[in-house]
């Protein structure tokens, strides 16, 4: 049950039930749309940004608990970050979600988005927590449409 | 003269399925999953093999490996006979008049898409109607869709109903004199609905319209006969019959397959080639281009061999009790609603949670060892119908047993536990 309550962080779940940064930006200048094929999740992610800088960025869509928390802790991370910053953040969310760092580290550089470690433990499920960061990849390249596969 | 499948039922209703001595030839059933011992829910997706059938495809490949139809040698003697007794098997087990109408395929989305490239580019044109239903898998969408774009002809959707029942009044009035085709499942995958094919069928054939049955989901769980059934073509899977993967059926009448032209070119497929013209083999060769899946032909032989042991109507009778259990079981969930409530049902047992996607009901579950399937079933206009972006869904087979429905409802209690 270890590897579960690891997934399910009480954090996680939060995100899931009250999802932040969930609507649409009606002036967002960049915005993709995310499917998972597999599973049928589906988002929309819309970023503002101002001089190279994410002003706001926010979510809607359908999916399990993990891909929610994910982009719900994603919004809530990005305010203020350059687009090379994000990138980059997406790059190390990326090793943390496919076990390729230790969770001292994790924690240390990615804060709050260090609970979604536990999901290095459910490969099925890796699919899952990236939707929204491909998708907001997409929306800031300009690119209208993201898939998982 | 009655049959032997028609015969052999009656005899197999006398004594109840034993399941413990059924699960006995099924060694993955063996095995633990996260320390916990496996509870296999997911058969509409695929079946177990028993014993039988992993050895029928060892001894293929360690006694018998040969090409087939060609060889003058024991070993391609040996081969053929065991491929052709396997076609004599299927012919048999669907009811078929002859083995010339059991073409062996990939599977049964190659045996719909060899009949929508092959019958559907021959004989419709712009302006005819292709008529589905809304629990169809996307396998029995697609390949229609794609020939409607080829000729211009025109796909027709029946509703179904809250339960998941096709609505037979919408379908008598799609009907009409354009209704070219009509491409039926037998069971939904999706929500389990065992649709009345017969009825069906004989709607479509009072406007001409031959009819295919996708079986994929009824031929593991309860008898078929195509004639008695009345349609013009039927398909199954073997991977879901307990058989291996790569091998499927099409059943199709002669006077049908013969009208229609070749869908792949190749060897086996032809009784003389030269550069001006070429003669095509009689059936079912003629759909048979390329060598087949010998191994997988043998295979499914074998696997049907093993379903006539048991006995189908035997396996009918147990399911339907299994399911009916489950249905039971799960209803008791607080929270839980079953996608599919059609009165006629079979073996597909589709859920959703309140507030909890399927995806993490599958994650935890997997954790108890039980394995289901998640997501959208490869029926998305069935879950837009439900307005459910995936459902939860358990499915089964004659191996499985009341304990293991205890189990997952055991397991859902964990989902309920963590997703409070």
């Amino acid at each position: 049950m270890s590897e579960l309550s690891d997934l399910y962080q009480e954090v996680i779940l939060d995100h899931n039930r009250s999802p932040r940064n969930f609507k649409k930006l009606e002036d967002a200048d960049r915005k993709a749309d995310g499917y998972n094929p597999l599973c049928g999740d589906q988002i929309t992610v819309y970023v503002k940004l101002e001089n190279g800088v994410i002003g706001e960025v926010s979510f809607q869509g359908s999916g399990c608990a993990i891909s929610k928390a994910s982009a719900s802790m994603m919004t809530a991370s990005l305010k203020g970050k350059t687009v090379e910053e994000a990138d980059a953040m997406f790059d190390r969310v990326h090793k943390m979600l496919t076990g390729g760092s230790s969770p001292a580290v994790d924690a240390e550089e990615l804060g709050k988005l260090a609970a979604l470690s536990g999901v290095s433990n459910f490969p099925a499920r890796v699919k899952c927590a990236t939707l929204s960061w491909h998708t907001l990849r997409s929306a800031l390249k300009g690119e209208r449409v993201a898939s998982t596969e | 003269m009655k049959a032997l499948h028609e015969i052999k039922p009656a005899a197999a209703n006398a004594t109840p399925l034993d399941v413990e001595r059924i699960r006995r030839d099924f060694p993955i059933l063996r095995q633990r999953v996260h320390g916990k011992p496996l509870v296999y829910l997911d058969n509409a997706a695929t079946a177990q093999k028993p014993q039988a059938v992993i050895d029928a495809i060892q001894r293929y490949y360690s006694e018998e490996n040969s090409n087939i139809h060609r060889g003058v040698h024991t070993l391609s003697e040996k081969a053929t006979e065991a491929y052709e007794g396997a076609r004599s098997k299927v012919k048999e087990f669907l009811g078929a008049s002859s083995a010339r109408e059991t073409i062996f395929v990939r599977g049964s989305t190659e045996g719909i898409n060899l009949v929508a490239q092959s019958y559907g580019r021959a004989f419709l044109r712009e302006g005819d109607e292709i008529v589905i239903s809304a629990m169809e898998h996307h396998s029995n969408i697609v390949p229609w869709q794609m020939l409607c774009g080829q000729v211009g002809a025109r796909l027709r959707v029946v509703p179904i109903n809250h339960d998941g029942e096709m609505l037979i009044d919408e379908y008598a009035r799609l009907l009409g004199p354009k209704t070219r085709f009509v491409s039926v499942a037998h069971v939904s995958n999706a929500l389990g609905t065992v649709n009345p094919v017969k009825q069906i069928v004989e709607m479509a054939h009072a406007h001409n319209a031959p009819v295919l049955v996708d079986g994929a989901q009824a031929a593991p769980h309860m008898k078929v006969d195509v004639r008695e059934l009345g349609c013009d073509f039927y398909v199954f899977s073997g991977h879901k019959l307990y058989g291996p993967t790569g091998i499927g059926v099409l059943y199709g009448r002669e006077g049908l397959l013969e009208a229609m032209p070749p869908y792949q070119g190749g060897g086996d497929m032809i009784s003389l080639v030269t550069f001006e013209k070429t003669h095509y083999n009689s059936l079912p060769y003629k759909f048979e281009a390329g060598t087949p899946h010998i191994a997988g032909g043998i295979g499914l032989g074998a696997a049907i061999d093993y379903i006539n042991g048991v006995g189908i109507d035997r396996v009918a009778a147990y399911e339907q009790e299994l399911l009916a259990y489950a249905t039971r079981s799960l209803l008791a969930i607080d929270r839980l609603r079953i996608i599919g409530t059609a009165r006629e049902k079979a073996s597909v047992l589709s859920f959703v949670l309140d507030g909890v996607h399927a995806h993490d009901i599958g994650t935890i579950l997997d954790r108890e060892g039980v394995a289901i399937r998640a997501g959208h079933h490869c029926a998305m206009p069935v879950m837009q119908r439900f307005g459910v972006p995936a459902t939860a869904r358990a499915s089964f087979a004659c191996y499985n047993n009341r304990e293991e429905i205890d189990t997952l409802v055991r397991a859902i209690g964990k989902v309920s536990e963590v997703f409070k």
